[in-house]
C-alpha cells in the first residue's frame, strides 16, 4: 500500500453481475438464468490482498473470471486501474493479459496435456514478450525455482506431475508475466501445509517485492487470516460481509460468517472433541431460483419475519466494515 | 482396527515405478498397510509423497506403461487384487470399492451429464431400473448438499463449481453402498461447512453400513476429528503410523513433528510468517539407501546417510521409520 495517504484503488467493481442462462426443452430456448453472481460492489486497493471466502458453489470462482473478463458480465463496471474494461473486447482485452492474471482452481483443466511443463510456462512469454531462447528457459527454471519445483521438471508432461506439483505449475505460469493483480483461485487446496506455507510466503514475498495485488479466494479461514488484509464473505451470488481481517475474524457481524467461523476444524483431537459449531439448518436455495427477502433466510439460526420479505441493504457500519443483514441496522 | 477382525484391505510391501524418458521414479516403496471394517485410516504426507500412486496402485488404476507394480501383495477380503481379471476389477471398483479421485475433472467425463455419469453405475451395480437409478441418483446429490438436485443431473460436469464436482465424484463413489471407500483429498474444494456435512455422511454410512475408509487429506484437522489410524507418507513410504490420539500427542518422525508445527490455527495467534519446512524433497530417480528425510532433517546423525530405517515399533500400537529416538532425543540403539 502507498506509504501515508489514502491507499490507491486498483481494482473497482460496482453492482456486477454474471448469469448463466438455463436452456431447456427441444427448442433450447432460454428457461432462465443461474445468477452466479448477483449484483456485487467492491474494492481493492494496490498492494493489498483480499480475501474472498464463502461456500462451494456461492460465486467464488464465476466473480473472479468476471473480473478478469473470462467472461462477458451480465451487467455492472470493473475498472483495473482507473479504467473500464467491462465492456473491452479482442486486442484490446488481450493487450491487458499480462497486466492480470490467474491462478486456476483446477490445475489439471487449466494445464495443456500435450506441453511440456517448460513449455507451459513459457507460453505466456512467447505471446506476449519478445525473448530470446535462452533467457526465456532462464525465467522458465528462475519461476520453477521459486515455486519449489526441481529444474529437470520443465521436459516432464503434466500427467507426470502429482495434484500439488500440478497447482504449482500453474502458479509459476500465471507469475511469468510479472502481472499486477492476480486472482488466486483456490491455489493452495491441493497442496500439503508445508508446501501451502512455501507458496503463501512466496506469493507474501512477491507482493512485498512488486506491489502485487491480489484477490485470493479460498475456503481455507486459517490461510485467509495469515494472508488477506480484508476479507469479503460471499453467501448465494452476493457478498454478505466485508471488513478487514483481524475484525472479521474477532466480531463476525454477519449470522453466515459466524457460522462459517465457527466450523473451522481445529488440528488437536482434544479441542475437536468439544467444540461447538454452529450447524446450518435449512435448504439450501440455488442460485438458478433464490429466495424472496434474504438470500440467507432459509438457513439462518437468526432470522425475522422480515428477512423473508425484504433484501437487506448494503450498509457502512464504519470501520472499514460493511454487511447486509436486517440485525444490523441501527432501530 | 477392532481386534480379531480380518482386514478388508491388507497390503504388505506395495512397490510401484514409472518407467519415463529420464528413467524410472520409484514413486511407493515397500508400503505396507491394513484396513479392517468400519474403520477410517486417515493418510497425510508431504505433495509428491506417493499417497495417490499408493492407492491408484491397489485398484488397478494406473496406465502401465509408464506405471509398474513391481512387487507386493494387495489381498481385498483375502483375495489377491493383483490376480484379478479386468473384468473382476471393473466389477470391484464400480460395486464395492468407491474411489474418490483427487482431480474431479479428469475423473468425469466432460461428454457425459452428472446424471448419466450416476444413474450407470447404479443400473450396472444395484441393478436398478432406469427410473430408480435417477431417483436414487438424485437422492445421492442432494445427499452431497447439492441443491436442486433432481433438476441438476441434466447438467453436465462444467456448469458445476469445483466444490460441487467434487461432491458429485462422492456421490458416484458412494452410489453402490461400497464396503471400501478411497477418497483421496475429498474436501480440497470444499468450505468448512459443507465439509462438515461431508464427513457427517461418511460417518453415518460408517455406522450403518460398517464401510472401511481410507482418507487421503492434507489437512490435519479433517484427520483429527475423523481418523481412528493414521500414517503418515514422505518420500514414497510411510514413516509414521499410530491411532490419531497418539500421533498427535507423540510424534515421533521429526517430518511428522515439522507438518504438524507448520499447521496455521483460526484460533491461535496469527504469525508474521508461515512456517514451513526447509529443503526440498527428496529425488524418487533411485530406491533410496539413506533416510529419505535425512537432507531436511534437524537430528539427521551419520547412520541416517548410509542406510533407510526400516519401521519400528515405539508401542502404543505406533510404529515409526526413524533411527534417532523422539523420547530420549538420541540416536536409537537397535
Ligand atoms: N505418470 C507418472 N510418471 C512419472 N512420475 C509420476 C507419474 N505419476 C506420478 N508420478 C510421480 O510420483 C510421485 C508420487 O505422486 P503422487 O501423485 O502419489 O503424490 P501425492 O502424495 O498424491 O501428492 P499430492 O499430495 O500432491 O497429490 C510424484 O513425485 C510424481 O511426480
Ligand atoms: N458455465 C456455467 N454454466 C452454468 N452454471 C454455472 C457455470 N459456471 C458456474 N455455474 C454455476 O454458478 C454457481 C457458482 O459457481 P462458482 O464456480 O462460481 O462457485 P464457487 O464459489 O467458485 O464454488 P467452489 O468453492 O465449489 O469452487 C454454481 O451454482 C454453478 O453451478
Ligand atoms: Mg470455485
Ligand atoms: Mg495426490
Amino acid at each position: 500500500m502507498a506509504d501515508g495517504g489514502d491507499p490507491r484503488v486498483l481494482v473497482r467493481v460496482d453492482g456486477l453481475k454474471m448469469h448463466f442462462p438455463i436452456h431447456e426443452g427441444l427448442l433450447r430456448r432460454q428457461a432462465g438464468s443461474v445468477k452466479a453472481v448477483d449484483d456485487i460492489s467492491f474494492e481493492i486497493f494496490e498492494g493489498e490482498t483480499l480475501g474472498l471466502v464463502g461456500e462451494s458453489g456461492c460465486g467464488k470462482s464465476t466473480a473472479g473470471r468476471t473480473i478478469l473478463r473470462l467472461y462477458q458480465p451480465t451487467e455492472g463496471v470493473i475498472e483495473i486501474d482507473g479504467r473500464d474494461i467491462s465492456t473491452l473486447e479482442g486486442t484490446a482485452l488481450r493487450d491487458l493479459r499480462p497486466t492480470m492474471q490467474m491462478i486456476f482452481q483446477d490445475p489439471q483443466a487449466s494445464l495443456n496435456p500435450r506441453m511440456t511443463v517448460g513449455s507451459i510456462i513459457a507460453e505466456p512469454l512467447s505471446e506476449h514478450h519478445a525473448m530470446n531462447a535462452t533467457d526465456r528457459r532462464n525465467k522458465v527454471y528462475e519461476l520453477l525455482d521459486a515455486v519449489g519445483l526441481n529444474r529437470d521438471f520443465a521436459n516432464r508432461y503434466p500427467h507426470e506431475f502429482s495434484g500439488g506439483q500440478r497447482q504449482r505449475i500453474g502458479i509459476a505460469r500465471a507469475l511469468a508475466l510479472n502481472p499486477k493483480f492476480i486472482v488466486c483461485d483456490e491455489p493452495i487446496a491441493a497442496l500439503d501445509v508445508s508446501i501451502q506455507a512455501q507458496v503463501v510466503n512466496l506469493l507474501e514475498d512477491l507482493q512485498e517485492k512488486l506491489g502485487l495485488t491480489y484477490l485470493f479466494i479460498s475456503h481455507d479461514l486459517s490461510m485467509v487470516r495469515h494472508l488477506a488484509t480484508r476479507v469479503a464473505v460471499m453467501y448465494l451470488g452476493k457478498i454478505v460481509e466485508l471488513a478487514p481481517r483481524d475484525a472479521l475474524y474477532n466480531d463476525p457481524k454477519h449470522p453466515y460468517t459466524q457460522a462459517l467461523l465457527s466450523a473451522v476444524p481445529n488440528p488437536d483431537p482434544k479441542t475437536e472433541a468439544v467444540r461447538e459449531r454452529i450447524i446450518l439448518t435449512g435448504d439450501v436455495p440455488s442460485p438458478a431460483n433464490p429466495p424472496q427477502g434474504c438470500n440467507f433466510c432459509t438457513r439462518c439460526p437468526k432470522v425475522m419475519d422480515r428477512c423473508r420479505v425484504e433484501e437487506p441493504t448494503w450498509r457502512d457500519l464504519g470501520q472499514g466494515r460493511y454487511a447486509a443483514c436486517h440485525l444490523l441496522e441501527d432501530a | 482396527m477392532p481386534d480379531g477382525a480380518a482386514p478388508i484391505l491388507d497390503v504388505n510391501n506395495l512397490k510401484t515405478i514409472f518407467r519415463t524418458r529420464d528413467g524410472e521414479v520409484h514413486a511407493v516403496n515397500s508400503v505396507s498397510f491394513d484396513v479392517g471394517p468400519g474403520e477410517l485410516l486417515g493418510v497425510v504426507g508431504e505433495s509428491g509423497s506417493g499417497k495417490s500412486v499408493t492407492m491408484m496402485s491397489l485398484m488397478g488404476l494406473l496406465p502401465s506403461p509408464p506405471a509398474e507394480i513391481v512387487s507386493g501383495e494387495i489381498l481385498y477380503q483375502g483375495s489377491d487384487v493383483r490376480k484379478m481379471s479386468e473384468a473382476q476389477l471393473r466389477d470391484l471398483r464400480g460395486g464395492d470399492v468407491g474411489f474418490v479421485f483427487q482431480d474431479p475433472m479428469t475423473s468425469l467425463n466432460p461428454v457425459f451429464t452428472v446424471g448419466y455419469q450416476l444413474v450407470e453405475p447404479l443400473q450396472i451395480h444395484m441393478g436398478l431400473s432406469k427410473k430408480a437409478a435417477r431417483a436414487r441418483a438424485a437422492e445421492l446429490l442432494d445427499l452431497v448438499g447439492i441443491p436442486d438436485a433432481r433438476k441438476r443431473l441434466s447438467d453436465y460436469p462444467h456448469q458445476f463449481s469445483g466444490g460441487m464436482r467434487q461432491r458429485v465424484m462422492i456421490a458416484i463413489a458412494l452410489a453402490c453402498d461400497p464396503k471400501l471407500l478411497i477418497a483421496d483429498e475429498p474436501t480440497t474444494a470444499l468450505d468448512v461447512t459443507i465439509q462438515a456435512q461431508i464427513i457427517e455422511l461418511v460417518r453415518d454410512l460408517r455406522q450403518q453400513l460398517g464401510m472401511a475408509i481410507v482418507w487421503i487429506t492434507h489437512d490435519l484437522g479433517v484427520v483429527a476429528g475423523i481418523a481412528d489410524r493414521v500414517m503418515v507418507m514422505y518420500g514414497g513410504q510411510i514413516v509414521e503410523h499410530a491411532p490419531v490420539g497418539e500421533l498427535f500427542a507423540n510424534p515421533q518422525h521429526p517430518y511428522t513433528r515439522a507438518l504438524l508445527e507448520t499447521v496455521p490455527r483460526v484460533d491461535g495467534t496469527r504469525d508474521a510468517r508461515l512456517r514451513s519446512i526447509q529443503g526440498q524433497p527428496p529425488s524418487l530417480a533411485a530406491h533410496p539407501a539413506s533416510c529419505p528425510f535425512a537432507a531436511r532433517c534437524g537430528h539427521v546423525f551419520d547412520r541416517c546417510l548410509v542406510e533407510n530405517p526400516e519401521r519400528r515399533d515405539v508401542g502404543a500400537r505406533h510404529d515409526v521409520a526413524c533411527f534417532w529416538d523422539a523420547r530420549t532425543r538420541e540416536p536409537y540403539n537397535g
